[in-house]
């Protein structure tokens, strides 16, 4: 999944206390049959074993917990949620303790069996994702079998009754065919299409160079998405994410730090965001040894970058300071090398030249790097573990310094 | 007097099926939950949708409304609510 759609806000009391974490992200396994190239999972992912992974207990317990400080919505994501086959019992106890239960899923494992399940615990959303959009493209232009488990889900969504979101991962590599992706979501019965750009973390950042699309497409698509908004109307909304790398202005990333978001990684390491487990110097503390509120409301982690007093000057005396918060702390992290810096992205940064190479490469006629995507699998994710044990800078893609 | 709302005065409001209505205690507010998103609703707000069950009509809907707030003359603000909730698809009119 991505965490681009507009979350909600957070009431903080008059003490300065922050408000409740709205919503809870259950990334209940890092297992997945799909290898996808922008996958927002650490690259380490495959030092959590599935035996690390908090049992069917562990996640109760995390959402009658959650639930107790004012969670409101749940999100069952992964890897691929479906392959915990408990994941009927822990969306059935979300429902019961009155979340909004939204399930993330490429769909490979939705049988209609299991749509059904999943229905009869109180399931009340499902975003389906492309994922694989070459190939779903060409099985989609072509006609053949492996686009039917595509149908046969989006059948079963209908069936259900449940909202037809869907969502595609854009990149380089697939945004000239923008329109025949808006094309496929159509055949499929889609009613919400969201197109959001990939965003340069963890395997997205290593393949960043062949990920990120050049200005000229860009505008290109999103020429293309207007046409198709104004032709379809109210039959189907889409939603186009450009790279923040295009923007001189960072993203209030996850609305702000330990303000309204929650994930719980496989192994219940409790983050403020998916990808913050990469900073340094920061103990996110388990579930399986502290409560929720004490993981929200007392922990170093969480604390840490609440609020502005832990910027620097750039952004504390920055006019803009609460209306972005200095952006993302990954981000300043894998780009400045400083935590606490201002997100590169904005254009009064000092690294902001970095994200203006990076750009500019993008740029270049016929700058597709010759480097090989590397895809998302265990067995790379172990190699990658093994280079960052020798070296304790961020993981950056090749060919970039700082 | 015109009315306030294109919707015919007899429709029936009901919730859109893929939004949820409760109240939350976290927050003090009633709240509308919808494909990961919340809107978190003003009290009169949360009292017109939470009688959008389908079984009143408008007129029905405002009296209750001005007997639980004890006043009178909220027939044009909830038509425009509906109208409002309408075209954000919270609610059909049937
Ligand atoms: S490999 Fe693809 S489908 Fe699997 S978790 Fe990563 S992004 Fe999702
Ligand atoms: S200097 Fe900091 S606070 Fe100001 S716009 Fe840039 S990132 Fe945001």
């Amino acid at each position: 999944m991505t965490a681009t759609s507009s979350p909600p806000t957070a009431q903080a009391d008059p003490a300065n206390r922050p408000g409740p974490p709205l919503w809870l992200l259950a990334e209940v396994t890092y297992r997945c049959p799909l290898h996808c190239a922008f996958c927002y999972n650490p690259t380490d992912f495959a030092r959590t074993t599935p035996a690390d992974e908090l049992d069917t207990d562990g996640w109760l317990r995390v959402l009658h917990q959650a639930r107790a400080l004012g969670s409101v919505q749940c999100g069952f994501s992964g890897g691929e949620p479906l392959m915990r086959d408990d994941l009927e019992i822990l969306v059935a106890e979300a429902h019961k303790l009155g979340y909004y239960t939204n399930l993330l899923t490429s769909g490979v494992g939705l049988s209609p069996a299991r749509a059904e399940a999943l229905k009869a615990a109180g399931l009340d959303h499902i975003q389906l994702s492309f994922q694989d959009t070459t190939r779903e493209l060409n099985d989609f232009l072509s006609h053949t079998r492996t686009f039917d488990l595509k149908q046969q889900v989006a059948g079963s969504i209908k069936e259900m009754g449940w909202p037809m979101v869907m969502n595609c991962v854009i990149h380089r590599l697939n945004i000239d065919h923008i329109d025949k992706i808006i094309e496929m979501a159509l055949a499929l019965g889609a009613e919400y299409l969201e197109l959001a750009n990939s965003q340069y973390y963890a395997w997205a950042l290593l393949n960043r160079d062949q990920l990120m699309p050049s200005r000229a497409q860009l505008e290109r698509a999103e020429r293309i998405t207007k046409e198709y908004r104004q032709k379809l109307g109210d039959r189907l909304r889409i939603f186009f994410v450009v790279p923040d790398y295009y923007e001189i202005r960072p993203k209030k990333c996850m609305n702000g730090w330990g303000n309204v978001f929650l994930t719980v990684t496989p192994d219940g390491t409790a983050l403020p965001c998916h990808t913050a487990r990469m900073l340094p110097g920061l103990d996110f503390p388990n579930v399986r040894d502290h409560s929720v509120q004490a993981i929200w409301y007392e922990s170093e982690g969480f604390n840490r970058y609440r609020g502005t007093d832990w910027m620097h000057d750039s952004c504390k005396t920055c006019p803009d300071r609460e209306k972005d918060l200095g952006g993302c702390r990954c981000q300043a992290w894998m780009l400045a090398g400083d935590p606490s810096a201002p997100d590169p992205v904005c254009d009064k940064s000092p690294a902001h030249h970095l994200v203006q190479d990076a750009v500019a490469r993008a740029n270049q006629p016929g700058a597709l790097a010759a480097r090989p995507l590397i895809f998302r699998d265990p067995k790379a994710s172990r190699a990658l573990s093994e280079q960052a044990a020798s070296s304790s800078a961020p993981a950056r893609p090749a060919g970039t310094t700082a | 007097m015109t009315p306030a709302t294109s919707a015919p005065p007899t429709a029936c409001p009901r919730l859109n099926g893929h939004f949820r209505l409760q109240f939350e205690t976290a927050q003090d507010a009633w709240v509308l939950l919808y494909p990961e998103g919340m809107i978190r609703l003003n009290p009169s707000a949360g009292e017109i949708l939470r009688r959008c069950d389908g079984s009143r009509d408008i007129p029905a809907i405002v009296a209750e409304l001005e007997a639980l707030f004890d006043t009178r003359g909220l027939d044009h603000d909830v038509r425009a609510f509906l109208d409002m909730a309408g075209t954000q698809r919270w609610i059909t009119l049937s």
